[in-house]
């Protein structure tokens, strides 16, 4: 049986908007509304789904960067969204993150030493002498050099910068890594070394990832899982083989048949959705996806399917897969 | 033969900056045909934007076309006027850009947009015009196009203000659209129809498109050749179905290997070492020489020109002067 490192359970995060000259509240994002899964010691699950569907909001309330609405979250089997800031200090190194953005995220003031130098200070962790000898250690773990120590952010590129927040999340020896599209800013040839990096990092340190991406592609070549998720929740979750094999839900399906494949010669039946993703402040009635979903039932406009496993370690939600429906 | 609808030839374009003159775009040769979907790739900064943006002459300081031709319909489009080049955007040659806003006005409506070119190249009565615009509107796929015409493009979605784009730019049946990263920004679901889309307006219209994007899963979908560019250059040129088969030149062989497939997955995925290198870095021998696996002395003195590599198809590689060296070729694709 695996370990859980982090159980997620029923995960909410509602946006007021705010409107009018009194600042009144008129309506609610329901950017995350309901998500549970569990991240095993040393896996990558990855988290797919389109712009807008939560991924982003998910991840930062793990971080809690975000306060959750609602939900549960269970790291190493204590309970964190309880804890009080302080309290929280001493989880939070052990779960770190790596953006997207790699330039927006480092700061150009700062040398890369600072940079990879400040979580260790902030942890308290080594003396002077100890803290540059981990920088220049962390730097070749990512594939730097040492010599680049003193450089800043603006004479790396993109590739090389990503290598850098990479750094700074493994300075304090985290567990739990949250890559949040960390790949999506690259070039293509560039993207190619920074997942296998990733990869090589996790065999040698026994790193658990949270992989959140938009790039299928990307996300079935570097998780063991993937959860699919549309307007805030989880539609489908299995072993990224059966994902991607044998997909379940119409969402997966019709996400999965849209990606563009590089081989001219490969014949797809492509299933074009019609219409837009639709807003998570006024989401649809019964199962979100039944404006758009090509097997949409009557059912599906007014109940909400429930998540549920349909054979072992697949889950989804949808009423095709229910018994009265089979 | 039939003559090409457009034919770029030695094209160059710099840029003066305070580092010095950047060679972005670095003696380019290129032909489309009438009815042809080609594809321009590349990773960031090789070139594909300033590429398009100097057919259009759109190129603004500090950078400038400083060699080369543009043939359209046998007329070289670097000697014409802003007045005569004003006449051909849009009405011979339709562009839509890689920042979507930029070329929607956030405070005109849709409507007004979409008429102002149709009544100036067709010279049509407003009346006329906004018939005919309401008619592209419905062409592109978009729902309650009537309606559209009197919203603001805040008001649309990010697939749907790239479908008013494509409206925009088809709204005086352009001979040639030039399309920069048509759906990069925009989410696989809306991308499959765009894309479909495009196919639907080349097969029905007949248009010639240039497509330029990054993502080789989009080039291979509706492109019917493809030029490869890296570092200000064309590296490789041929038939899609050619270069996905058997790529000719290294760059693009890491390429095609490094994208992660959505059918299979890879054990481990092949990276080309190293980082792009920006345009003018390089001042001697080929621009790809410090990543290349197969780098020889030559590659380090000369820099290579565009050689026959087979089946129509060419390659910046010294490779392919000799039959022999361009076997090591053949086995990495095999
Ligand atoms: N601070 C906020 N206030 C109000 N709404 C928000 C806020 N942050 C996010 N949202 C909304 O929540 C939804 C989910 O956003 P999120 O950033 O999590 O999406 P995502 O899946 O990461 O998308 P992307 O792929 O574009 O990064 C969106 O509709 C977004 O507009
Ligand atoms: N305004 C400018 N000033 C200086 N150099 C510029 C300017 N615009 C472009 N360049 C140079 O031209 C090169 C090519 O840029 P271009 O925009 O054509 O790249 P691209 O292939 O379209 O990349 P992307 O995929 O990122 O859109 C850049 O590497 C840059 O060096
Ligand atoms: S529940 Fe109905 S609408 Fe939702 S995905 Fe299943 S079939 Fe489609
Ligand atoms: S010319 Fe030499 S360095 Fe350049 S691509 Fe060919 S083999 Fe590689
Ligand atoms: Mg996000
Ligand atoms: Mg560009």
């Amino acid at each position: 049986m695996q370990e859980a490192l982090l159980e997620v359970k029923q995960l909410k995060k509602h946006f007021p908007i705010e409107g009018g000259v009194l600042k009144q509240q008129v309506g609610t994002v329901k950017a995350v509304d309901g998500v549970t899964f569990t991240l095993h010691k040393g896996e990558t699950f990855g988290l797919v789904g389109e712009s807008g569907c939560g991924k982003s909001t998910t991840g930062r309330m793990l971080m809690r960067l975000l306060e959750p609405s609602e939900g549960e979250v269970l790291f190493d089997g204590k309970e964190m969204i309880s804890l009080s800031k302080n309290e929280m200090r001493h989880l939070r190194k052990d779960i770190q993150m790596v953006f997207q953005d790699p330039f927006a995220s480092l700061n150009p003031r700062h040398t890369v030493e600072k940079i990879i130098e400040e979580p260790l200070i902030v942890h308290k962790l080594g003396n002077k002498a100890e803290r540059k000898k981990r920088v220049k250690e962390l730097l070749e773990i990512v594939g730097l050099s040492s010599y680049h120590a003193k450089r800043y952010p603006h004479q790396f590129s993109g590739g090389q910068r990503q290598r850098i927040g990479i750094a700074r999340a493994l300075a304090v020896n985290p567990k739990l890594i949250i890559a949040d599209e960390p790949v999506s800013a690259l070039d293509v040839s560039i993207q190619a070394q920074v997942l296998n990096l990733l990869e090589d990092l996790q065999k040698e340190l026994g790193l658990t990832y949270l992989f959140i991406a938009h790039d299928l592609g990307v996300v079935r070549h570097i998780s063991d899982r993937v959860g699919v998720m549309y307007l805030g929740r989880i539609v489908e979750m299995a072993d990224s083989e059966k994902l991607y094999l044998n997909s379940k839900h119409p969402y997966t399906q019709a996400l999965l048949s849209a990606v563009p494949v590089p081989d001219p010669e490969y014949g797809k039946d492509r299933i074009i959705l019609t219409g837009d993703v639709p807003s998570p402040s006024n989401p649809p009635s019964g199962c979100p996806f039944h404006t758009r979903c090509p097997k949409a039932m009557d059912v599906c406009s007014s109940v909400v399917p429930e998540f549920r496993e349909i054979e072992p370690g697949h889950h989804t939600a949808c009423h095709l897969y229910e018994e009265d429906h089979v | 033969m039939e003559q090409p609808v457009l034919n770029v030839s030695k094209l160059k374009t710099h840029f003066f900056t305070d580092d010095g003159e950047i060679p972005a775009v670095d003696s380019v040769d290129f032909h489309i045909n009438k009815g042809e979907v080609l594809g321009i790739v590349g990773e960031s900064g090789s070139g594909k934007s300033v590429t398009s943006l100097s057919i259009m002459q759109l190129i603004q300081a500090p950078g400038k076309v400083v060699g080369g031709e543009i043939t359209y319909k046998g007329e070289n489009l670097l000697t014409k006027s802003e007045k005569e080049m004003r006449k051909i955007r849009g009405n011979e040659i339709g562009m839509i850009f890689q920042e979507p806003m930029t070329s929607l006005n956030p405070v005109f409506r849709i409507g007004n947009q979409l008429i102002e070119g149709i009544r100036i190249h067709k010279k049509w009565n407003k009346k006329k015009a906004w018939e005919h615009a309401i008619s592209i509107l419905k062409l592109v796929g978009l729902p309650r196009a009537e309606e559209l015409m009197n919203e603001y493009p805040h008001q649309l979605s990010g697939g749907m203000r790239q479908r008013v784009m494509i409206a925009m730019a088809m709204a005086c049946d352009p001979e040639v659209l030039i399309a920069d990263e048509p759906t990069t920004a925009l989410d696989v679901t809306i991308q499959a129809q765009i894309l479909e889309l495009m196919k639907k307006l080349n097969r029905e219209t007949n248009t010639s498109i240039i497509l330029i994007t990054h993502d080789l899963g989009v080039v291979a979908e509706i492109c019917d050749r493809i030029v490869v560019m890296y570092s200000g250059k064309i590296v490789e040129q041929g038939n899609t179905k050619d270069i996905f088969q058997q790529p000719k030149h290294p760059y693009t062989i890491g390429l095609i290997e490094s994208v992660p497939d959505v059918r299979v997955r890879k054990d481990r995925l092949y990276s080309i070492p190293g980082n792009v290198p920006k345009p003018g870095s390089i001042h001697k021998g080929c621009h790809f020489a410090p990543r290349c696996s197969f780098a020889f002395d030559k590659c380090f003195e000369e820099d290579p020109v565009l050689l026959d590599a087979g089946s129509n198809q060419q390659a910046r590689c010294w490779l392919h002067e000799d039959e022999k060296k361009a076997a090591v070729l053949e086995r990495v694709n095999s």
